[in-house]
């Protein structure tokens, strides 16, 4: 792509400053109006959309979660008769798990790995664009089905023969698999993304092991993405066939297998669990360092224990199946596999309290969070031990322990790393601070409400109390923590509603923050808050893991990119030397058009096989129409 | 010396939470021999677990309350070696104790099976909503079957042949041993031993549809003599009724459709699809744990399955209040 010199004034090399910052200000121009928020591809305006909307079903699946807790505050309540709870636990497992908690990580990395790798736009912007959209989509899919009583009732983790032609009536159970379909296309696309910037368009000089943790938390992650998701295509799919064209994976009378279902469905929902937790645990590397005001101890541990979860994920989910009958000798591996997990968890752990051991803390908003994580990251990491033994599971499988295990792990574990995110990034994503007065208040009705609603689960579970259960009799004995339980869930709401009073209040009347509030040492600190629509002016060149306090005044930066043309700096994989100029994609309404296709064609095969024939003709059109070539004056010189 | 009393403190609070916890359906509560065992296994790894995030926490508050002040950090090489052979230490430390739990957790898994030979086999089907279990004798004249509620003998091996006959549940008495699955397709079996008498209520543990929260069922765990005695009338045909309104129930209850999905000995109807009402008036429970067995709570339930345990597979039966009323006192007499 390095093409031949051209005229001068194109370049950044001799421009002055103002004059440069307009030219690329021009070229890096989102359209004004309507048409042109749809068709951007600016990753700053995508992320953050795409951070938005994941927080409203993040508020959609807790309204749920609120109606569940009204409906078990009392035995035989009749709030919520059987059919809508089920379709109520169903829908909260589904849209936290696929429609918040993998895509809001995404989302985060979307907007910040660019800027922290010192890019100006994500590889790839327009399948980004539509990755946005697609998940958008997915996302409405679900909550219209809810709305017109048609949403899935059979468990986020749709078990077959429930969730099959014989069990699994009317379209809901088509709806969840679909739904799966539209979150596997928008993360596939959001990984190759992630893994394409930043293999290849890192600032120079940030070689391998001066790569941020979070990005290579996201790294990792993405690499899981990709190789967890075809499990669950090949699951989700042969669902449906067997739903609309009658194959008999499923159906042991015809030779099928029920256990096919659960060990390709936790193949890939078990490296799920780590999708979510690998982005949180990079930003509490990355949060931690401002906040102890030193860096990160463990470079290398820290980076190494990402990489050994993500290998391990894939190595337990037989876990989840200790009850079915497998073989006792697998089992046992399994026992030993899902316990190792546990020791790259530990050395992060231990990495953290060496950092805040040694440094000064400063006990902002983001530093409770992630003290708030530590507490109750480290309780649904032990309990995780005590699941992973097969005895001890064959009591507690399926019981309020295990809700009460996996909301330690994924709310203490990765909500809580994110809210103190949110609060740590407002600055850079908004321009203003969130107030802190505020931030604290919520921390601490979240963190109480939260212990207080989830760990008398656990003993629930040991008395017996099944999950799953839209009521119970009086005369067991779970009714006063019940209510306990549910009377603390109020604690917890409120602590949210403080948390998005907070984002709202302080977007419009926050202080305005300064480029580097926190005295952050990464890259993204390194431009403006919020940063330009080309994130850096000149691309930073990195000599050190903390660019920013390394080089305080001045960063040195590499120049040569065009200013009149969207251009990317192209780098090597290992130590990050610039190698060519990419031209990074314009704006384009074609990606919303190719996700309202795929939208339509995806929905449309609930009902029909054909429209996998009929469908993709329209897609097709909108293909061509994104990737039509267009010249450019270098490619004609 | 605050670590030693911190810990104790908290075992102490750990112990009183688990001492309160109680119930005839609870883990903590065992009366079978596999239930105990892993009670002890659940106690020791909760106590352990409990100690190890105490010392996480001490040290997480040692580390953020001795630098208060608000002077710059100051990283050094010393500093940096120290925390290294710290964060190492733990780090073998972890090794340690998950390799421990690995072992111990194979051992018990090993100890789980009951020894000896069986006593007794009885064969569990779950469907939605309800358990159907058939006793399996030396010869078929021995065999008979029940519904929602298992006697077994006090101190005998008991095996459980159990099988899912339309979706996936999960054979869960909590007292008496842990849970398995009931999968079509592939029959798994579990054997359980009873060390005490008394009633042990059950509830399917994988979630099975509408009414998976309704599908319970009891173990009575009786001596050897009142099981025997128990099992012999359970063998014997249905009684044939003498007094006029049960002879009438019995005849409406064959004239229309509850003859197609039920059975009962010794009479015309030999439905298959619900439960073996033969002598469905000597279960203490029906629908599957929902009400005791009244002639109150078996009029109801006839006269509308469906309001009261929504999506059930019984069809509401129209019948007229005399009908209703013979057929309730034909179920109830069926001791």
């Amino acid at each position: 792509m390095s093409g031949p010199a051209t005229a001068p004034d194109a370049r950044d090399i001799e421009l002055e400053r103002s004059r440069l910052t307009s030219a690329l200000a021009e070229t890096w121009r989102t359209p004004s109006g309507f048409l042109g928020a749809l068709a951007t591809v600016d990753h700053k305006i995508i992320g953050r959309r795409y951070i938005f909307t994941a927080f409203i079903f993040l508020s959609l699946g807790g309204v749920l979660a609120a109606l569940m807790r009204i409906q078990l505050a009392q035995p035989e309540a009749r709030l919520l008769g059987p059919d809508r709870y089920n379709q109520i636990f169903t829908m909260h497992g589904a849209n936290m798990m696929f429609l918040f908690a993998v895509p809001v990580m995404e989302a985060v990395a979307v907007y910040l790995v660019p800027l922290m790798v010192g890019t100006r736009n994500i590889a790839f912007p327009r399948l980004n664009a539509f990755s946005y959209w697609i998940y958008l989509a997915g996302g409405m899919l679900l909550w219209i089905a809810f709305a017109l009583d048609m949403a899935p009732d059979v468990g986020w983790f749709a078990y077959v023969p429930l969730s099959g032609p014989q069990y699994g009536a009317g379209k809901r159970a088509d709806i969840w698999a679909q739904m799966i379909t539209f979150t596997e296309l928008s993360a596939l696309a959001v990984a190759v993304e992630l893994i394409v910037t930043i293999f290849k368009q890192r600032a120079p000089g940030m070689t391998l092991d001066r790569i941020p943790v979070f990005v290579w938390a996201m790294l990792v992650t993405s690499f899981l993405v990709i190789m967890a998701m075809p499990a669950i295509v090949v699951a989700s799919s042969s669902l449906i066939l067997d739903r609309l064209v009658g194959t008999h994976f499923y159906n042991p009378a015809e030779g099928g297998d029920v256990l096919l279902w659960q060990h390709l469905f936790w193949f890939f929902g078990h490296p799920e669990v780590y999708i979510i937790f690998l982005p949180a645990a990079g930003m509490v590397s990355t949060m931690i360092e401002p906040f102890a005001r030193r860096p990160a101890f463990g470079y290398l541990p820290l980076v190494m224990a990402l990489i050994a979860t993500g290998i391990l994920a894939f190595g337990l989910w037989v876990h989840h199946m200790f009850v079915v009958g497998l073989p006792r000798l697998g089992d046992s591996f399994f026992t030993a596999s899902s316990m190792a997990i546990a020791i790259p968890a530990s050395i992060q752990v231990f990495c953290w309290l060496a950092t805040l051991w040694d440094g000064k803390p400063v006990f902002k908003a983001p530093l409770l969070f992630i003290i708030g994580f530590i507490v109750t990251f480290v309780i649904g990491g032990l309990t995780g031990v005590m699941v992973a033994s097969v005895p001890f599971d064959t009591q507690v499988h399926d019981t309020y322990f295990v809700v009460a295990h996996f909301h330690y792990v994924l709310i203490g574990g990765a909500v809580f790393p994110l809210l103190g995110a949110i609060h740590y990034w407002f600055p850079k994503i908004t321009g203003k601070m969130m107030s802190e007065s505020l931030g604290r208040s919520s921390f601490w009705l979240i963190f109480i409400g939260f212990n207080a609603t989830f760990f008398p689960m656990h003993i629930l579970g040991l008395q017996g109390m099944p999950r799953r259960i839209y009521t119970y009799q009086p005369d067991l004995p779970w009714h006063g923590l019940n209510l306990f339980v549910s009377l603390s869930a109020i604690f917890l709401t409120i602590g949210f509603l403080l948390f998005f009073v907070n984002a709202i209040s302080s977007l419009r009347g926050g202080v305005t923050a300064s480029d580097n509030p926190w005295d952050a040492p990464t890259l993204e600190w390194a431009t403006t808050s919020p940063p330009p629509s080309y994130n850096f002016a000149l691309i930073p060149v990195v000599g050190g893991l903390h660019p920013v306090w390394e080089n305080r005044d001045t960063l040195s930066v590499a120049d040569g990119l065009r200013s009149d043309r969207r251009e990317l700096l192209v780098t090597s994989l290992a130590t990050s030397e610039p190698q060519v100029r990419e031209a990074s994609p314009q704006h384009s309404i074609w990606p919303l058009w190719a996700a309202l296709a795929t939208t339509v064609m995806l929905i449309w095969s609930i009902f029909s096989p054909w429209a996998v024939v009929w469908g993709s003709i329209p897609v097709a059109i909108a293909l061509i129409g994104w990737f039509w070539p267009k010249g450019t004056p270098e490619d004609e010189a | 010396m605050i670590r030693h009393v911190r810990t104790a403190c908290h075992c102490a609070v750990l112990a009183a939470l688990l001492a309160g916890c109680g119930g005839w359906q609870s883990v903590l509560e065992p009366h079978g021999v596999s239930a105990i065992s892993l009670r002890h296994l659940i106690i020791l790894i909760v106590a352990v677990c409990s100690v190890v995030w105490m010392l996480v926490m001490i040290a997480l508050i040692a580390a953020l309350w001795r630098n208060r002040d608000n002077s710059p950090a100051s990283p050094g090489p010393q500093n940096e070696r120290r925390m290294t052979i710290a964060v190492t230490g733990a780090a073998i430390a972890t090794v340690l104790m998950i390799s421990t739990f690995t072992i111990m957790s194979f051992f018990a898994t090993r100890a789980l099976s009951v020894a000896g030979p069986d006593d007794l086999t009885i064969r569990v089907r779950g469907l939605q909503w309800w358990w159907d279990a058939e006793y399996i004798g030396p010869d078929p004249s021995q065999r008979f079957e029940t519904a929602n509620e298992i006697h077994i003998p006090v101190g005998r091996n008991v095996r459980l042949k159990l099988e899912g006959l339309d979706v996936i549940h999960s054979f869960w008495v909590p007292s008496l041993a842990g849970k398995q699955d009931l999968i079509p397709g592939r029959p798994n079996e579990l054997t359980i031993r009873a060390e005490r008498a008394g009633v042990y209520r059950g509830q399917c543990a994988e979630f099975c549809g509408m009414q998976h929260a309704h599908m319970a069922l009891l173990v009575f765990v009786e001596t050897q003599d009142d099981f025997d005695r128990w099992a012999n009338a359970q063998r014997r045909d249905a009684i044939q009724p003498a007094a006029e309104e049960i002879a009438a129930g019995l005849q409406t209850f064959l004239a229309k459709p509850c003859a197609a999905c039920h059975t009962i000995r010794g009479t015309a109807a030999g439905g298959t699809t619900g439960p073996d009402l033969t002598h469905v008036g000597s279960r203490r429970t029906i629908a599957a744990g929902l009400f005791e067995t009244t002639r109150g709570s078996l009029s109801a339930w006839t006269a509308d399955p469906q309001t009261i345990k929504p999506g059930n597979n019984m069809p509401m039966v129209p019948l007229t209040p005399d009908e209703l009323r013979a057929v309730s006192a034909y179920l109830a007499s069926l001791k």
